[in-house]
């Protein structure tokens, strides 16, 4: 593990944090014990099914749900006239969830019915009328940016151009980021590479489709068990569509197959919780996997424009983005990530991003790790690439002469604090990887990203038990083994075993306001909230201690789990150990707990480098992954076995996206591969193992200097693999995904140019 | 109060019909905010919304009593989120 010391506060020996035990969660999930959302059941249970648009683009001129409602066996039928209105900051949310004047994609939910079985509920998706009026659609973002596109919004006019435009348009907004001058920069260079890009939208492809079980009863109160990254979001956004009081509701959250920033929205839940109220019955609405792909948020495609310039010696003078994202069909593509993104690794005196944000009949885009960020990575990596190429410098070379450094100030405006890029292109450089022989047809691929990280509001409470354990209660849902990892901070900070602390992800009643579990927040922003809990029930401890022995609560300090006299003038005591004093906690004052509820800032930014080696066969277009190796910061890691895991599935991911996931729209706007058939993610004997070195540059803006590392890890793989695969074929790659037939017709077109 | 520089990004920078740069009276952000909204009313509702407000490099949302030391580099960026 490469390291740097702190550049604040004063070195730390850890005993529990940078281990790695055995997760809590595992014996669960290995046998089958683990309640997963579809594993909820309720007494009297029904069954929810959602009736989905097989149209792009259509009026909804009337809905007739008399049939359905009339089969026997059918406990309600729901239409968007079932929810509240919500204001304007919902609204596109609510729309999504269930269609209103207008189905805007293939999969669009329409209506929902809650029988006594499925078959039913089955049945009766078949006899609801819906009278549709089918509208011209468009699914690619360049088409619909032309003037002539069918037009999803009438009130839509483009944001961000002047003077301000009085015609709808699918571009919901044009944003621009920037600093310095391109032209004179470009006029400094010796070399420059001009490029267009493509990326094909891919899905999360979590394991476990999106599943609820809602209980609403007649006296208005209910409660939600689902699969979700953010149950208070749930809890807030179903109350608003229903028009609930927040306290009325209680969503607790299932153990999560997968989310990757897919469950940080709502879909079903909203759904099963209007057909359980007008039921009055329990219901369970579960996903078919190609409900979850036509109907859940897959991420933004783009056509990307990319120009830079460099000196002979290496130095990029002048950088020129142009990035079209559509995000589905409503407003809100992650196209200004993708454009603050796009070079942030880089320090550059000219710099330029524009960035369109499009609407298409496609499903409304979700977060999926790093939104926005490997898309626009995918061009920049690929053009700086070229740069070394074109100027015969080694690529980790050029960006390390070109490296965002702490000082650094970025596309977006602020300047950089401590981070650790140059760390990572340093140990990837000496990396045996970078070093290892490649045959014919094999080439080795370098690249590099970026992502902020956030803090967000978050809210723990901690629980000393009358044995000297402790239950520390969550608000984020764990995704990535972030239980094991509270459990080492709150064993670190309280000087007990990492096995005496059980940590549980509570329900929206049992703490404050938490933010979902996105952004690399959690293991950042629930750690630092537990240390400051930790911290809070040792003020308790110590004072309980006083009192047991007669001396002033400022007169104990806590030491390697036990209160002890803080010096000779104290008075001479045995120390106390938490057990001690938690078994007469009773007779002392009571429970002793501690909490903490704060919004966490100062989320350090991670950055990585990955080098990948693939081999393309020129007959046929496939590529093969042969070796792989992730190096990012993670400024400490609590838990390396977790850190790792989040580098190699970033990269997996980013395998998957880069050589084969794509979604495939036909002429007729529907999707043709809502499948894991057709929508191919890697399987195991498709990728190698996936090697990991973890850096750590402490963030100067946690106790412990860590970083948020689960979105960083998928922003370089299609930079590195197109690098390679261009290496391995010969042909400069500039359409993600580089599947086969693409990748040959790259070859082919090399051939005929060559003749 | 101190004057401070603000500089606006991206949909920051649209909302104010292209302008990246502004001076107003503040020494938290909310007065910050505050003052932005009435220098320029089309940013209202996107301030609205919710924003990221970066000082001195550091990344904070609209958190309104944080304190813009005299002389900080302030920017208003678009709200973080993330997967």
């Amino acid at each position: 593990m490469a390291s740097k010391s702190s550049s604040s506060g004063k070195a730390r020996d850890y005993r529990v944090v940078g281990t790695r035990p055995v997760r809590p969660d595992g014996i669960d999930k290995v046998t089958g014990r683990a309640r997963y959302g579809a594993d909820a059941v309720a007494p009297g249970m029904l069954f929810g099914a959602v009736l989905r648009s097989p149209h792009a683009h259509a009026r909804i001129r009337g809905i007739d749900v008399g049939r359905a409602e009339a089969l026997p066996g059918v406990k309600a039928v729901i239409t968007h006239r079932d929810f509240a209105d919500t204001d304007a900051a919902l609204r596109d949310v609510a729309v999504n969830v269930m269609a209103r004047d207008k189905a805007l994609y293939d999969g669009h939910a329409v209506a929902a019915v809650a029988a006594v079985s499925p078959s039913v509920a089955a049945r009766a998706l078949e006899l609801i009328d819906v009278d549709y009026e089918v509208l011209g659609h468009v699914t690619d973002v360049e088409a619909a940016m032309r003037a002539d596109a069918p037009v999803l919004h009438e009130d839509m006019r483009t944001a961000g151009v002047e003077p301000a435009p009085t015609t709808p348009s699918n571009i919901a907004e044009r944003v621009e980021f920037g600093l310095g001058d391109v032209e004179r920069g470009f006029a400094a260079a010796a070399v420059v590479v001009e490029r267009e890009f493509v990326v094909e939208a891919s899905h999360q492809g979590y394991i476990e489709p999106h599943a609820c079980l809602a209980s609403i009863g007649p006296d208005g109160q209910g409660e939600l068990w689902c699969c979700t990254q953010g149950p208070y979001m749930v809890r807030e956004i179903t109350a608003a569509m229903l028009g609930m009081d927040i306290s009325k509701l209680r969503v607790t959250p299932s153990e999560i197959g997968g989310g990757f920033g897919g469950k940080t929205t709502v879909f079903i839940e909203p759904v099963t919780a209007a057909l359980s109220r007008k039921a009055n019955r329990p219901v369970r609405l579960v996903m078919s996997r190609e409900e979850v792909f036509r109907a859940t948020g897959p991420t933004s495609s783009a056509k990307m424009w990319v120009r830079m310039g460099v000196t002979r010696d290496g130095r990029i003078t002048a950088a020129d983005a142009d990035l079209r994202y559509q995000g589905g069909a409503f407003a809100g593509s992650p196209v200004s990530f993708g454009a603050m993104t796009a070079f942030a690794c880089y320090d550059l005196e000219n710099v330029r991003v524009v960035g369109y944000d499009v609407v298409t009949n496609r499903p409304k885009q979700a977060a999926y790790r790093a939104p926005g960020a490997p898309l626009s990575a995918f061009a920049v990596e690929s053009v700086v690439d070229e740069l070394a190429a074109r100027i015969g410098m080694d690529p980790v070379d050029l960006r390390l002469r070109n490296a965002a450094r702490e000082g650094t100030r970025t596309a977006y405006g602020p300047r950089f604090g401590p981070i650790g890029l140059v760390e990572t292109l340093e140990a990837a450089k000496a990396h045996p990887h970078y070093r290892a022989p490649l045959r014919a047809h094999q080439g080795r691929g370098v690249a590099c990203g970026f992502w902020f990280n956030f803090g967000g509001q978050t809210s723990v409470s901690m629980s000393v038990n009358a044995d000297g354990t402790v239950a520390l209660a969550v608000g984020t849902v764990d995704i990535g083994g972030s239980r094991a990892s509270m459990c080492q901070i709150a064993a670190e900070e309280l000087g007990i075993p990492y096995e005496s602390v059980r940590t549980v992800v509570a329900d929206t009643s049992a703490l404050g306001y938490n933010d979902i579990t996105e952004g690399s927040r959690t293991t950042f922003s629930t750690g630092m909230a537990t240390i400051h809990a930790a911290r809070d029930a040792i003020r308790v401890l110590c004072a309980r201690a006083a009192r047991m022995w007669g001396i002033p609560e400022d007169a104990v300090v806590w030491e390697d789990g036990h209160a002890k006299p803080s010096g000779a003038n104290a008075g001479d005591f045995e120390p106390l150990s938490l057990a001690d004093i938690a078994a007469v906690a009773g007779k002392t004052g009571g429970p002793i707990a501690g909490h903490w509820e704060f919004n966490a800032e100062n989320a350090g930014p991670s950055f990585a480098t990955h080098l990948v080696d693939v081999e393309t066969d020129p007959e046929t277009g496939r590529s093969t992954v042969l070796r792989y190796t992730v190096v990012q910061d993670a400024g400490r890691a609590i838990h390396p076995s977790y850190v790792e895991g989040q580098y190699q599935g970033g990269a997996v991911q980013g395998i998957g996206w880069a050589l084969n996931e794509e979604y495939v729209y036909g002429a007729d706007g529907r999707l043709q591969n809502p499948g894991f058939l057709d929508y191919r993610v890697p399987v195991a004997s498709d990728v190698p193992f996936i090697d990991t070195v973890i850096v750590e540059v402490p963030n100067p803006g946690h106790p412990y200097g860590v970083r948020g590392v689960g979105e960083t890890s998928i922003v370089p793989p299609l930079g590195a693999v197109g690098n390679a695969v261009s290496a391995a074929s010969g042909a400069r790659q500039t359409h993600v995904p580089m599947s086969p037939p693409r990748v040959l017709a790259s070859i082919d077109r090399l051939a005929e140019a060559a003749e | 109060m101190a004057t401070v520089k603000v500089g606006l990004g991206g949909p920051l920078r649209s909302a104010a019909g292209g302008r990246s740069e502004f001076e107003v009276e503040a020494s938290n952000v909310r007065q910050m905010l505050d003052a932005l909204a009435a220098a320029e009313p089309r940013l209202a509702p996107v301030l609205a919304r919710g924003v990221a407000v970066a000082i001195d490099g550091e990344i904070y949302r609209d958190d309104w009593f944080r304190a813009i030391p005299a002389g900080a580099e302030v920017f208003v960026l678009p709200r973080m989120a993330g997967g």
